[in-house]
């Protein structure tokens, strides 16, 4: 197993939001995990990257214990994190933006930042914007390329369809696809697009106040019926 | 001619004091948001050891302000952040109660070491000719070293690795996380280049001061007017701001006294955050770092 999650706690102050996660994510497997706003879904994937610390439960990452160890070296093992909200720095460049992801690897970073520019080539002549000033699709691509840069083995992906055009979100589908397949990459995905989740995860986890309540096969989020008995999503 | 020419050359003194006195501060609080009001006391601590090095322990007067001055300044810097600053960041009112704090212990510190008497070291180069005026050839070298200051500062920011992983870190400590950097580690070290900076300030600057425990008191507003005047790019800002703020204070300084000089310096940085809350590079040169 890549990651393993057994009985994990978190939350804000005394307002507990985790209350008991388990699940397991194998190598290059992609794992959807479905639930409301306020579910918990962010606090998973912050708690997993050590963004936020986990009050009870074990984290491990490649068979070592992560649980105490701080989100710089979650990163050097190779978990990545593509947060929500993209959380681009606004004041470095796109190319920045992406050069800060090997700041602390070893090694010329030119390499990889230009198979990374492969897979987005929209970013390519974007290259000395700001990343304050480009848009909420292309930031996300940017997102995507700064967290590859970093050369993980496990992808925390934070509802990346949010207030992103169609357009580019079928650009993201097609891309995670190649991408996740000629990195062998394992990606976590937490959202709320049922479409987008359909479209790439092999096995869906449903998130309810704070606990992972059951599984089911990506196909069975086409039926809405079942869908929204399973989420409680009126659809 | 002659005049004009000594005119123009005060004016880039009182900019390049402005920029020396700045430009760590610049770092500690344009980019880390610490409120150190300690910095006068860095400032001073740093001009102690130059003098100390060069008078008591004989050390070469370069050596002593060059290297001696901001590196003791720095790892005290670095003692600093581990003690105090680290478990304020983010609590802009209890950091300046701690530093104040620090500010008024340092002073008590040096006082009781070496009495509350002025101390000094000569400056070399002695005096430069200009027709019927001699200017100070130590005025000169500062003006050097100011411009250097800048461009160094810059460069380091915008094409070093270490810089741009301070940039980073500064702008989102929890994404630099994420990527691989340790947030920790870069606050540390930055806080000790700024801490540094100030060090070399007190060295270069006690030549024509001489010092004395007290003497923090006399940079703190100034070095605080012009990085707030400056804005959100740190250099370029402090550059700005301190040509602004030193110009007009040595302008009227000429026509009238060095005290009403100052309160011109004052009376115009009130003028540009009364018109520019966000500094001069709040509203201009928003690319610049």
């Amino acid at each position: 197993m890549l990651l393993e999650v057994s009985g994990l706690r978190a939350g804000y102050g005394n307002v507990p939001v985790l209350r008991g996660i388990d699940f397991a994510v194998k190598e290059r497997e992609f794992v959807g995990i479905l639930g409301h706003n306020g579910m918990g879904k962010s606090t998973l994937l912050n708690t997993l990257m050590g963004r936020i610390r986990a009050t009870d439960g074990v984290v491990r990452f490649k068979g070592a214990d992560v649980t105490r160890i701080g989100a710089h070296r979650r990163s050097t093992l190779g978990m990545g994190l593509v947060p929500q909200g993209r959380e681009i720095f606004p004041n470095l460049s796109v190319m920045e933006n992406l050069l800060i992801a090997r700041a602390t690897r070893r090694g010329d970073p030119n390499g990889v930042i230009e198979e990374a520019l492969e897979d987005f080539p929209r970013l390519k002549r974007l290259l000395d914007r700001r990343g304050g000033a480009l848009s909420g699709g292309e930031q996300q691509l940017l997102a995507l390329a700064r967290c590859l840069c970093a050369d993980p083995k496990l992808i925390l992906l934070d509802e990346p369809t949010e207030g992103i055009q169609p357009s580019i979100i079928e650009e993201i589908v097609d891309t995670l696809h190649a991408v996740k397949k000629r990195r062998e990459l394992a990606i976590v995905l937490v959202e709320q697009n049922l479409d987008f989740i359909a479209a790439l995860a092999e096995r869906v986890l449903i998130i309810q106040r704070g606990v992972l309540t059951r599984e089911i096969p990506p196909s069975a989020l086409a039926d809405a019926d079942t869908v929204s008995e399973f989420v409680g999503f009126a659809h | 001619m002659d005049r004009t020419a000594i005119v123009l050359i005060e004016m880039l003194s009182s900019i390049s004091t402005l920029v020396i006195i700045a430009i760590g501060l610049a770092i500690i609080f344009g980019m880390m948001r610490v409120i150190n009001i300690a910095h006068g006391e860095f400032i001073m601590l740093g001009g102690y050891i130059g003098v100390i090095a060069t008078q008591r322990w004989g050390v070469n007067f370069w050596i002593s302000i060059l290297v001696i001055a901001p590196l003791v300044v720095g790892l005290f810097g670095v003692l600093v952040e581990r003690l105090v600053i680290r478990r304020l960041y983010g609590r802009m009112v209890d950091t300046l109660l701690a530093t104040w704090g620090l500010s008024l212990a340092m002073i008590g510190g040096v006082t009781m070491i070496f009495g509350n008497t002025i101390e000094g070291v000569s400056a070399p180069f002695g005096g430069v000719r200009i027709g019927a005026f001699s200017v100070s050839g130590y005025r000169l070298f500062l003006i050097l070293v100011a411009v250097a200051l800048l461009l160094g500062v810059l460069a380091v920011l915008r094409y070093t690795k270490a810089g741009l992983i301070a940039r980073g870190a500064m702008q989102n400590p929890r994404m630099a996380a994420a990527l691989g950097i340790d947030p920790d580690r870069v606050y540390m070290a930055t806080f000790g280049v700024g801490a540094a900076l100030s060090g070399l300030a007190g060295g270069l600057l006690a030549p024509l001061t001489g010092v004395i425990p007290t003497m923090g008191a006399a940079f703190i507003a100034q070095a605080f007017i012009t990085v707030i005047g400056g804005g959100a790019a740190i250099v370029t800002g402090t550059g700005l701001a301190a040509t602004l703020f030193g110009s007009v204070a040595k302008l009227v300084e000429f026509v009238s006294t060095p005290v009403i000089g100052d309160a011109a310096l004052l009376f115009v940085a009130l003028f540009v955050l009364r018109l520019l809350p966000q500094g001069i590079t709040g509203r201009f040169f928003r690319r610049a770092s």
